[in-house]
């Protein structure tokens, strides 16, 4: 019924709406955070990688690695100097305000970029490709997949292997125990939105690279990452790639019966998944 | 007398319209071991949060060493050297038993007598079920891990918030075994219990607590049970 084509495709797709989630996966995970700001801070990065382009010359893949430490800076400030101000009890404050910061940085970008949609040009390597026996694959689909691949294993690394990630788990837990440890949550958590931010540049340069991006197309990314979340598990980080493949296979399949259901048919695989497994594919044990 | 290490000057704490205590003083000499009692709601929890930064003070100074503390955030207090085996245990859920005792290391690295090695010769049972999640374990080791926890950071002074709250009396035997090493390595201690005959038997100095109040101190082993008993639970007239 699908080709073999197709659900490669889909496959590799996936790695984009994992590489979107991972970032809104950790601070969920670590906080207890929604971050409604989450696809706007990924086009931003989008914007921040495009002009250090264009102001150095430097490719998008040499921008972006720019970006990575400046948008750990943005996260690290960004919750320092206001998430950590409404993290509390209530989970409303945190939301209304990403809500609001949301809105900010588009109409930041519109001001600053005007409406029109732009693109990062990386080169000969978007339209390469291998041949993987009977199919084609892109090159820089695959490189998506393979990178967030990588992503999660190195954010698994960090969150069962180091010290950091210790006290990350710890903080998740129970964070007035934690500071009897001697840990700060605040800087736990300016870490954490840190590193999410530095996951929201490379799916920025992955975004941006593979099509066109305006200041508007923030809060659809958000709501595949969210969907690719929620399909996983919540605070799964496999989970979160698993969902973003979810995601990414009902999209491309959708689009293979009819071009006009592409959108639809991620959102129906949402749906279904959830009336299935309503804590999604892999649950967090304790919670 | 020398000065203490710890002590804690008419103390007042407020939990929202409620206050829980009224003037505690409380000393705590280098070495020594000091039981605080008294029945549920008698403050000697507040009186533990007060003094770890994590529950607030109204008025009443808490000094370390001759340095006043009061008001100092939680992570800072530790750093201090002063560690808390809290009420409950609350060992982290997602952490493993080795994770849960690194835990407590994790900010202050002081070289000291407690590290893994001597915390799992302390409780060797601890070391057998290191890589089970903290919360998979009885009663009793979850405690063991809490007060390993605690150790870690090798702290100057380590308060034990109810070691024998929801424990059977072997195992809570089993569990004070572990304090001549602990008063060894230097720290000084003070215990909360509920269990009276317990903490006679641990402590050098005993305070009972009641309403908010010091109603009784003394050295455990001059202190008569009827006297206890009143403090305890009022005085009759």
């Amino acid at each position: 019924m699908f080709s073999l084509d197709t659900i490669l495709q889909g496959l590799l797709l996936g790695g984009l709406y994992a590489l979107f989630a991972a970032g809104l996966s950790l601070v969920f995970g670590i906080m207890r955070l929604v971050n409604l700001a989450h696809g706007d801070l990924i086009v931003l990065g989008a914007y921040l990688i495009l002009g250090l382009g264009t102001v150095t010359g430097l490719n998008p893949f040499a921008a972006a690695l720019i970006a990575m430490p400046l948008m750990f800076a943005l996260g690290w400030l960004l919750q320092t100097r206001l998430l950590n101000r409404v993290l509390g009890e209530d989970i409303l404050p945190p939301l209304l305000v990403t809500f609001g910061l949301s809105v900010v940085i588009q109409n930041g970008l519109l001001a600053a970029f005007t409406a029109d949609s732009r693109k990062l040009a990386a080169g000969p390597v978007e339209s390469a490709s291998v041949a993987v026996g009977p199919v084609h694959m892109g090159v820089m689909p695959v490189m998506t997949l393979a990178t967030a691949v990588a992503v999660i294993l190195a954010l698994n690394l960090l969150f069962y292997r180091t010290a950091l990630g210790r006290a990350f788990r710890a903080t998740s837990d129970d964070a007035v125990t934690a500071q009897l440890m001697g840990i700060r949550p605040q800087r736990i958590f300016a870490m954490a939105t840190g590193i999410a931010l530095v996951v929201a540049a490379i799916a920025a340069l992955y975004l941006g690279t593979r099509a066109n991006f305006d200041p508007s197309i923030g809060p659809a990314r958000l709501l595949y990452a969210f969907e690719a979340v929620i399909i996983g598990g919540l605070g799964s980080l496999w989970g979160t790639l698993a969902g973003g493949v979810v995601i990414g296979l009902a999209q491309t399949m959708g689009a293979a019966v009819n071009p006009e259901w592409q959108i639809l048919a991620g959102h129906v695989a949402f749906v279904l998944i959830l009336m299935v497994r309503p804590r999604g594919l892999f649950p967090r044990a304790i919670d | 007398m020398s000065e203490p290490i710890l002590s804690v000057s008419g103390l007042t704490a407020h939990y929202g319209d409620f206050q829980a205590l009224f003037g505690v003083d409380v000393a705590l000499q280098q070495g020594e071991v000091v039981a605080i009692i008294g029945a549920n709601g008698a403050g000697k929890t507040t009186l533990m949060r007060a003094i770890t930064g994590v529950a607030r003070v109204s008025a009443g100074r808490i000094r370390l060493d001759g340095c006043d503390i009061t008001g100092t955030p939680a992570p800072d207090i530790l750093m201090a050297g002063i560690a808390m085996v809290p009420e409950g245990r609350r060992l982290f859920p997602s952490l493993s038993v080795e994770e849960n005792l690194l835990i407590g290391a994790h900010a202050r690295r002081t070289r000291g007598h407690w590290n893994l090695e001597s915390v799992y010769r302390l409780f060797p049972i601890l070391r057998e079920r290191r890589d089970h999640p903290g919360t998979a374990l009885s009663g009793g080791q979850q405690q063991m891990v809490a007060i390993g926890r605690a150790l870690m950071s090798n702290p100057r002074v380590l308060l034990c918030d109810e070691l024998s709250l929801g424990l059977a009396p072997v195992v809570i035997r089993e569990i004070y075994a572990a304090f001549p090493e602990i008063h060894a390595s230097g720290a000084s201690i003070v215990v909360i219990e509920q269990d009276v005959g317990q903490a006679l038997k641990v402590a050098d100095h005993v305070h009972c607590m009641m309403e908010g109040r010091i109603t009784l101190s003394g050295r455990a082993g001059e202190l008569s049970r009827d006297a206890i008993h009143d403090a305890y639970f009022g005085a009759t007239h």
